[in-house]
């Protein structure tokens, strides 16, 4: 048995999802997360030493196309969402580097 | 004498409109109407498009003969909020989204618009489609139809609750592990949860990648085949296979027909009168030349923790997206020293709900470095086995039922603070899903405080037409859908 999720695991999960929790919710995600994989423990009962994991429930195959231009959304349409514009048709974002 | 019943499903509204006897704006004027009027009492929408859909029910007005073939001609239909709709809102009932409108159509929503549709709104849903209530969306909770103290299940709770109370014969929703079949139940509709790859993911709000997939949710059996087969079908962005004429199936019978039952999983947790009802349904299909045999589903009780680690874990990494920078809402950065990782963190901080968050972290844990093999692997391999358990069942059985939940509708806030309760009620719908099989919930009967209770078939891949065939075997005998929740009695 894995040890009991603790608030560090959960402070670590936070900075990986880039998620800034609160003190609250530091301290109920901790119990909530710990209960939920807890729960989850009851995986180890069966025997998978031999079986293969499943990515994909159903074998598909993404159809191929001809390997022709077509038209693709406007930029202006792409970009109408943005949050910040920056000049010609740039995502304006805050500063990257002093980090 | 009883007043004539109102023209409500597909075949009735889409013959009014061809014959002239209604016009298309007649039509949506009256479910605009009922939105309305029932708005404050469901908060089933998250958007109602009043004047859009009047204008495009006047152009198929206008231009009924070259339209009269369209199956859909007329027919008004609401979108979930999780699908995109080119220009109009599109929000996942998420804050991080808020403002969003898609530059393009989700390709289920091109294929309903050319078949005659008039789209009246976009529906609430828990955010991201994470949820079993509906109650996890910045709009507030939808409410059942039948109970307004009761949740309508949920994801897609808006989309089951404007059909259960007759705002739209049509609502076209998604289903993860359960969000189309599960609010139908406990509403008193039909839902279908198609085979994975049969319906195009394309402009779907992605949640959990190789769970998801589109569905219409009706008051008829006949009317979602009619919609699967409108929606269903080869896109070139997305993988998907040839489409048979699922109304051909309605008409069949089901003589010699093998319905799978699992006895051992319905031992204990399922209500008494769930059960009740399900019994009674196996009787009235039996009665009509079904049989039903044993079947045995040995890994079933670890269906939710399987779940609950592969549903979170590519939630986790679809939902990276949302960093404001592309789309969707920011956080304020003005103040010149905000770096633009600390941008991110408070821009997800403030843009998700509690639900999603505890998501995204459960799944960031169950992919992270020393947990991957021992949660998010193992999780996987459970899922070969369940999906093993499935295909020997559908070898002996041509479908195989179970109730659709294991209760009716719970009331609004019982669960809202104890998530693995919630995630527990999710036992008989997430095998669909992580087995990629298709299946439908309808209407089966009402518990005696008149709660909608649902039956719920799963079929082999790409077999949908054997579920309709013997669900609407079953919806001859039985109406349920007839029955009315109080907020639309006529």
């Amino acid at each position: 048995m894995p040890s009991r999720l603790t608030r560090a695991d959960v402070e670590r999960i936070a900075a990986l999802a880039h998620l800034r929790l609160t003190e609250t919710e530091i301290e109920l995600f901790t119990k909530q997360l710990a209960d939920i994989l807890e729960y989850a423990e009851r995986l180890r009962d069966v025997n998978t030493a031999e079986v293969s994991a499943t990515w994909h429930p159903v074998p598909l195959s993404s159809p191929l196309r001809e390997d022709d231009v077509r038209p693709s959304l406007p930029r202006d349409d792409a970009l109408a969402n943005a949050p910040d514009l920056g000049p010609d048709g740039l995502f304006k974002v805050p500063k990257v580097i002093d980090q | 004498m009883t007043p004539a019943a109102p023209d409500e499903t597909i075949a009735e509204l889409r013959a009014a409109v061809a014959s002239g006897d209604r016009s298309a704006v007649d039509i949506c004027q009256h479910y605009l109407d009922r939105i309305a009027e029932c708005h404050d009492r469901l908060n089933a929408f998250t958007t109602v498009l009043r004047e859009k859909a009047l204008e495009r029910a006047a152009t198929i007005d206008l231009n009924r003969d070259a339209w009269r073939d369209c199956p859909l001609l007329g027919v008004p239909i609401t979108v979930k909020d999780v699908i995109c709709t080119r220009e109009i809102s599109t929000t996942a009932g998420s804050r991080i989204l808020a403002g969003f409108r898609p530059p393009y159509d989700a390709t289920v929503v091109t294929r309903l618009l050319a078949a005659g549709a008039v789209i009246l709104g976009k529906t609430n849903c828990d955010e991201f489609a994470m949820g079993s209530s509906t109650e996890h969306s910045i709009y507030g909770p939808t409410r059942n139809p039948w109970d307004l103290d009761r949740t309508p299940g949920g994801s897609s709770g808006g989309a089951a609750a404007a059909v259960a109370a007759r705002l739209a014969p049509v609502s076209i929703a998604s289903d993860t592990g359960g969000s189309i079949r599960q609010p139908a139940a406990f509403c008193g509709v039909v839902g279908v949860k198609p085979t994975y790859g049969r319906v195009s993911r394309y402009g779907l709000l992605a949640f959990a990648s190789s769970l998801d997939q589109i569905g219409p949710m009706t008051l008829t059996v006949s009317d979602a085949a009619i919609v699967l087969g409108v929606i269903a079908g080869f896109d070139p962005n997305s993988a998907s296979k040839p489409v048979p004429n699922f109304c051909e199936a309605l008409s069949g019978h089901v003589r010699g027909t093998r319905i799978g039952v699992a006895r051992k999983i319905l031992a204990d947790g399922v209500d008494a009168e769930v059960l009740d009802a399900f019994e009674e349904a196996l009787r009235v299909l039996t009665a009509q030349g079904a049989s039903v045999i044993e079947v045995d589903l040995p890994h079933m009780e670890y269906a939710i923790p399987v779940y609950y680690l592969v549903a979170p874990a590519e939630a986790s990494s679809n939902l990276a997206r949302y960093d404001g920078v592309r789309f969707g809402s920011r956080a304020p950065t003005n103040d010149g020293e905000t770096t633009v990782e600390r941008m991110y963190d408070q821009t997800r901080d403030e843009g998700f709900g509690a639900e999603v968050k505890r998501r995204i972290m459960l799944g960031t844990y169950a992919l992270s470095a020393g947990y991957y093999d021992e949660y998010y692997v193992k999780a996987q391999q459970v899922r070969s086995l369940i999906r093993l358990d499935y295909d020997r069942a559908l070898k002996r059985a041509d479908v195989i039922a179970m109730p659709t939940t294991p209760t009716p509708a719970f009331r609004i806030r019982e669960k809202i603070d104890d998530p693995l309760a919630m995630y527990l009620g999710d036992i008989f719908t997430v095998g669909a899903n992580l087995t990629g099989l298709p299946a439908v919930s309808l209407p089966a009967g009402l518990t005696e405080t008149n709660l909608p209770i649902g039956l719920q078939l799963l079929g082999r891949a790409f077999d949908e037409t054997t579920l309709f065939r013997l669900a609407t075997a079953y919806e001859r005998d039985v109406p349920w859908w007839k029955k009315r929740p109080p907020v639309a009695t006529v």
